[in-house]
């Protein structure tokens, strides 16, 4: 039976990890509504797991709080899923890691927010009200781009085909995450209809993150997002 | 001076004066963040997980309180129940509207508010800051924010 400690680790190093990927698009975005929106998405799961994290920290009782987990831990104590510590790609990479993953969560949180632990779901009941506009718009833009041009639909089917590998893990290693495939599976297929898209083809899946088995992508991240507080301890402006 | 009782109603009076950073027409009554006022606390609840303006308006908060002799009165950020554009009080939908941005409709209805038409049309999902949508009008052609229902 995981603590609260685990989930809350769990959710605010997914939200936290893929807030900061995100945020790599900000000034580099196809055009301007796009810059505004995932730099929106971005700062929503930023802010989600300054409360997850936040609540982490006082579940562990040993003086830490949201930032030093956040900034001074090594990667092999990271414990989000491998799918948000995907490097970008193209903007049709980005969308399909969205895709599959904001679903997932949208579901994950709609069930926490019900669930016993308090301090949980009163996090999960505000995060959950923010990750169906992430559903919405990342859902749209997979029927926009496969339902486009060649090019667009071409690379539509190869950003999922490449983000598929991390599916598994989502439903892996988390308690009760598995019942929530079936409404995800129904969920991802409706859109791929919509946008004429295949299901990409079963493939070997990796999993680890939840260990701390984390891609090479990881450490370059946090190389980036800790070298100040690694390098100024405390600082604050 | 620090005062030591004070009624609930002079301290709503106290916040009227606290001001959005982002939304300056808005202030945080308004905007239905203050849940609570008892003796020794004031409990807000923030708008969105990731907003920028939290820090800033619980700053806010404490200054007002301190200039007004509060400095004993403690402020809580009180996650649940979340909070939602329902809390938006009358008088902030009027602000709001004559501020240029339309209001959150329950309905979902869109109104421009420079001209009134309905016919507005989503340009983007997500606006300027975490709570607008950018829209455009159909009739009178002014691009504005809609505050998002949420």
């Amino acid at each position: 039976m995981d603590s609260v400690f685990d989930h809350a680790i769990r959710l605010g190093d997914d939200a936290l990890i893929l807030g900061q990927r995100l945020s790599e698009w900000c000034g580099h975005a196809p055009m301007l509504e796009v810059d505004l929106a995932l730099a929106n998405i971005a700062l929503d799961l930023t802010g989600q797991a300054t409360l997850f994290l936040a609540l982490a920290a006082e579940e562990e009782g040993r003086g830490r709080d949201a930032d030093a987990l956040a900034f001074r831990r090594d990667v092999l104590d990271f414990r989000n899923c491998l799918i948000v510590e995907q490097p970008n790609g193209d903007f049709a990479q980005t969308i399909a890691r969205q895709f599959l993953f904001s679903n997932w969560q949208e579901l994950l949180l709609a069930e926490i927010a019900e669930a016993p632990a308090p301090a949980l779901a009163a996090i999960a009941a505000k995060a959950v009200k923010e990750v169906r506009y992430h559903v919405r718009y990342a859902s749209e833009w997979v029927v926009r781009l496969g339902d486009g041009t060649q090019e667009s639909r071409g690379r539509m089917s190869d950003g999922l085909d490449w983000m598929w590998r991390f599916v598994e893990e989502l439903f892996d290693a988390v308690d009760g995450a598995a019942s929530l495939r079936p409404a995800w599976e129904a969920r991802i297929a409706a859109t791929l209809r919509a946008a004429g898209l295949e299901r990409p083809r079963p493939m070997r899946p990796i999993l680890g993150g939840r260990k701390g088995h984390h891609s090479e992508h990881l450490g370059h991240l946090l190389c980036e997002m800790q070298f100040l507080q690694r390098t100024y301890p405390g600082a604050t402006w | 001076m620090v005062k030591t009782a004070i009624r609930a109603d002079e301290v709503f009076a106290i916040l009227q004066q606290v001001h959005d950073p982002e939304i300056p027409v808005l202030s945080v009554v308004d905007l239905g963040i203050v849940r609570e006022v008892r003796d020794d606390a004031v409990a807000i609840t923030p708008t969105y997980s990731g907003c920028p303006a939290t820090l800033v308006i619980e700053q806010a908060i404490r200054q007002a309180l301190d200039a007004a002799g509060l400095q004993k009165m403690r402020i809580e950020t009180v996650l649940f129940p979340p909070w939602t554009t329902d809390w938006i009080t009358a008088e902030g939908h009027r602000k709001l509207e004559a501020y240029g941005i339309a209001p959150p409709q329950p309905s979902g209805a869109v109104l421009c508010p420079r001209c009134g038409s309905a016919q507005a049309r989503l340009v983007s999902e997500f606006g300027s800051t975490p709570c607008k949508a950018l829209y455009r009008c159909g009739a009178c052609g002014e691009p504005f924010d809609r505050f998002k229902c949420h």
